[in-house]
């Protein structure tokens, strides 16, 4: 039996709310979500706020940019740098914390987070 | 599949590198830990930190997750009282039974504790565990005078100990006739002895006691020779046992005076049965130091996952700092003449003693001592383990060479053979760490660290691994350039010159024009700031380069709310304005407290608040303090000739002249500067970047001073100039280091990688050398005259203003910040 989760679709901001290549945060119920606005390269990525190396909710004020030979899409939390790829949430500088991340959608400037 | 289990009784330093060991290289075994000790493992070597403001989390080897994350068991406080060798199960104090197939007893040593009458007073203690430690504490805290008996490594140790907490008298009883009998010589001894002495630790040699007086309490102690000594407390340090209790019990075979006896495979004599670190007995022989343990608990895997590595004695040679002072010991210590030759070196006025033993035919390097002095002990060791040929002068290489020749450190390590072991605790090789910068990409000691492991037990090695790194880079033709990131081939000072060639003025161009890929957390500050220091327009238009803290123009603090600092310049500040300070705290419910630069700093600020508390400063008078930024911080000032009745000039009105001429400006790193009204120095103008020092004819000027954890002096450029002088060497030298400096790098590091040092600096700035003095200043002028407060522009640009809300989509501030009290003030919750 095949099992499909449906993939519910929220407003979260306009699209000028997030600074170029930067992000900003929102709040969905309790959930704080990060959304960066890659202009360089015309991408829109959403991973939760909370930086788990210290938990702190941070990762939204983090700079952007990008990793390696693939040019693989990352943030830096401001906190102590740690980097996490905003395609998969996985932690790039070596720790065992990834985090979770979040398909988006710009239509008509507005933004679009696919929620669970 | 069914999975072999492996039981481990004991979770010390060895019994924790077993089990790093092995399941770095399988996990194809199902792992179970036995600990007596409440806590999992900790770093025990360097255990008298505990009193030298290190806690527990900072001494243990792994965090407490990291057993779950490798699927091993861990059981603390509950040792295995039995082994049932026949059914191959193992029993817990706690009730546990569980079968092995191998089973490692990494149990360790105990404290030797000799059958003294009186023995159980208290205030007696043993100096093993941080148990031990913290009960040393509490009874040292109404404790004037204690003593050790025990002269050994540990014995100083635990003396060092009794000094760091507080303890005014401190004695150390020694049976032998020197101090670490094991380890050096009478001369050696004799050296540590005076050395020690002038520290306060008072040594008694020759002494046995025979027993300890006290009415409950250990009051002084007895000693054969009728004499006697007074005393609070009392550590017994008289050397370790081997904790073979059980192997015992279980019919191992154990050695006369104790010991797990163990092959060369670390195998006991029941061959499912492996005895690794200070329980293990071989060829006769118990290794009381950790790195042979390390070795050990890698034999012990290897024959388990049948790899052939085999153990063959170890090396037992040592480097430690005792209470300040280096002793080592390497090789055949005290082989004598005739059998050898021996040079010795004596400073009794620093307290150097140095003895190194050459073969007869004085080709060969046998051992040696050395005592006040050990920076050459991982050169010579190498020179024994290598049995490299010596220099016609063997002398020299306890001396330094004398003489005009220029002194050559750097090719000695990169001489030494491929197979030469350079870290013994994790047994990395110079070949390894050769292969890791080059076929690795390391390029520091943080990444060799990782790569390698190479300098993460004991740290002696890291000097050594640190040389080796820079030489293989430089034969390798790496070391010329020091390139930004991996978005940049350039040095900082290259791409400060191409930016403002080409006038390039936002990071997405600078990118295009020199860089590739999309930019990273290290290129996008460094080119904000060079863009800064060029172009001096408002950071926050381009907000999303600039680092968390310049691009909310705050400094981020725990729970993610900031800290604002008002410019307070020279730390002069007026009555009203101290007012408004306190109402805004208030207001906005922050935290206050005054700043090591003569400043207040408000900490629990919401991002969203931050317009708002900036606007009513603004109102009042204030400035961005660019607390937050790599720019000037403060230029702290005493209060000079207006009130004091030493001061010279007035050196307030100079520093806020100073404060206001560079507030700003961005640099390479923070800058820092201080004015002083007389020689008392009460600025401390002379631990700031630039500091200025009144004198009877005018003023001094000092440059490239630190405090932090590296405090260095700032150094004289001029002296008995005038205020203009003064100002214009100033602008000349942070326009200097503002052009040429690495990113991140103080003014004192700067120095010290530049080629000619303080003498080719002072050329440049008051000599005037390169000729471009008038540039420089010019180049200051424009800055200075572009100034703005950044906090000004944001208040009134709606647009600016924007951004500083923590959700773009709802008008909320952070629920995840929390606060306590403390004190009547807030604090972070976190």
């Amino acid at each position: 039996m095949e099992t499909t989760i449906a993939l519910q679709w929220i407003l979260a901001c306009y699209a000028d709310d997030v600074p170029e290549n930067g992000g900003a945060c929102i709040k969905h119920g309790d959930e704080q979500i990060a959304i960066y606005n890659f202009k360089r390269r015309g991408e829109w990525y959403a991973t939760q706020n909370l930086c788990p190396h210290k938990q702190q909710m941070a990762l939204s004020r983090g700079m952007i940019g990008s990793s390696g030979e693939t040019c693989e899409p990352k943030v830096a939390c401001p906190f102590h740098k740690k980097t996490f790829s905003l395609l998969t949430g996985a932690c790039l500088t070596g720790d065992e914390c990834n985090i979770k991340t979040y398909p988006v959608k710009v239509d008509e400037g507005r933004v679009y987070i696919g929620i669970m | 599949m069914l999975q072999s289990t492996i039981i481990v009784i004991g979770n010390g330093m060895v019994g924790y590198k077993f089990c790093e060991k092995l399941v770095s290289k399988t996990s194809n075994f199902n792992l179970i830990v036995f600990g007596e000790e409440p806590r999992h493992a900790y770093d025990r070597v360097h255990l008298s930190e505990y009193f030298n403001g290190k806690t527990a989390d900072d001494l243990y080897m792994s965090s407490h997750s990291w057993y779950e994350q490798n699927n091993i068991t861990l059981h603390l406080g509950d040792p295995v009282n039995e082994i049932d060798r026949e059914n191959k199960t193992v029993h817990s104090l706690k009730g546990l039974t569980l079968n092995y197939d191998y089973l490692v007893l990494a149990t360790g040593s105990a404290p030797f504790v000799p059958d003294i009458p009186g023995i159980e007073k208290d205030g007696v203690f043993v100096y093993r565990t941080i148990e031990d430690l913290e009960l040393i504490k509490a009874y040292a805290s109404k404790s004037r005078s204690g003593t050790v008996i025990g002269g050994g490594l540990l014995g100083l140790e635990a003396a060092k100990a009794l000094i760091d907490l507080g303890i005014q008298e401190t004695h150390v009883v020694e049976f032998a006739p020197r101090l670490m009998p094991r380890q050096i010589d009478d001369a050696g001894s004799n050296m540590l002895q005076s050395k020690l002495k002038q520290l306060n630790v008072n040594i008694h040699l020759n002494k046995s006691t025979s027993v300890i007086e006290g009415e409950g309490a250990v009051s002084s102690l007895k000693f054969n020779d009728n004499t006697e000594l007074f005393t609070d407390m009392l550590i017994i340090s008289a050397g370790i046992r081997p904790r073979d209790e059980l192997a015992k019990l279980s019919g191992l075979e154990t050695g006369i005076r104790g010991g797990i006896t163990v092959n060369e495979c670390m195998q006991t004599s029941d061959p499912a049965i492996y005895a690794i670190g200070e329980c293990a007995l071989y060829n006769g022989m118990i290794y009381g130091l950790v790195a042979p343990g390390y070795d050990m608990a890698e034999v012990a895997v290897s024959k388990i996952l049948n790899t052939g590595k085999t153990f063959n004695g170890f090396d037992m040679s040592t480097k430690l700092k005792l209470i300040g002072v280096d002793v080592a010991s390497f090789g055949d210590a005290f082989i004598t003449e005739p059998d050898c030759r021996t040079v010795v070196f004596e400073d009794s006025h620093k307290g150097v003693y140095k003895r190194i033993n050459i073969s007869s035919d004085g080709k060969q390097l046998l051992g040696g001592i050395l005592i006040g002095d050990a920076s050459a002990y991982n050169m010579l060791l190498q020179t024994v383990n290598n049995k490299i040929v010596l220099p016609p002068d063997p002398e020299d290489m306890i001396l330094g060479t004398r003489g005009a020749g220029e002194s050559n450190a750097g090719a000695g390590v990169m001489s030494l053979p491929d197979e030469a072991l350079i870290c013994s605790c994790e047994a990395v090789t110079k070949g390894d760490i050769y292969s890791a910068v080059c076929n690795d990409g390391v390029t520091d000691i943080a990444g060799m660290k990782k790569c390698t492991k190479a300098g993460t037990g004991c740290g002696g090695c890291v000097p050594l691994v640190k040389d080796l790194i820079a030489g293989t880079m430089k034969a390798n033709g790496q070391y010329v350039k020091n390139v930004i990131c991996e978005h940049f081939d350039y040095s900082r000072q290259e791409l400060f010159d191409l930016v403002k060639m080409d006038k390039v003025k936002n990071y997405d161009l600078v990118l295009d024009h020199f860089g590739k890929g999309d930019g990273c957390e290290v290129c996008k500050p460094v080119v904000a700031g060079i863009l800064s220091s060029l172009w001096n327009d408002v950071i926050v238009k381009q907000d999303t380069i600039q680092d968390s803290n310049d691009r909310f123009l705050a400094n981020i603090q725990k729970g993610g709310t900031y800290s604002v600092v008002p410019r307070i310049p020279g730390g002069e500040i007026t009555p009203d304005k101290l007012i408004v300070i306190g109402q805004v705290a208030k207001k906005y419910g922050l935290y206050t407290k005054i700043t090591g630069g003569q400043r207040i700093d408000l900490f629990g600020a919401h991002v969203g608040d931050l317009p708002l508390i900036w606007e009513e400063l603004i109102v009042a008078g204030f400035e961005s303090g660019h607390a937050y930024g790599k720019a000037l911080r403060t230029v702290k000032s005493c209060v000079g000739s207006t009130w004091c009745r030493f001061g010279l000039h007035d050196s307030v009105s100079f520093a806020i002249e100073v404060e206001d001429r560079y507030k700003g400006i961005r640099s390479p790193h923070k800058l820092k500067g201080g004015v002083s009204g007389c020689i008392r120095e009460c600025a401390e103008a002379q631990a700031k970047d630039f500091g200025i020092i009144a004198t009877e004819k005018g003023w001094n000027v000092y440059v490239c001073g630190n405090g932090g954890s590296k405090p260095q002096h700032a150094q004289l450029i001029a002296a008995d100039v005038d205020k203009e002088t003064c100002i214009k060497y100033l602008d000349r030298f942070l326009m200097f280091y503002i052009k040429t400096a690495d990113p991140l790098t103080r003014t004192a590091t700067w120095l010290n990688k530049m080629e000619g040092g303080i003498a080719y600096l002072k050329n440049v700035v008051v000599n005037d050398s390169l000729g471009i003095g008038a540039l420089l200043e010019d180049e200051m002028q424009g800055l200075v005259n572009t100034y703005h407060c950044e906090w000004k522009e944001v208040v009134e640009n709606p647009q600016l203003r924007k951004r500083f809300n923590h959700f773009i989509n709802v008008d909320e501030k952070d629920p995840s910040v929390k606060f306590e009290t403390m004190r009547g003030q807030v604090k972070a919750n976190w």
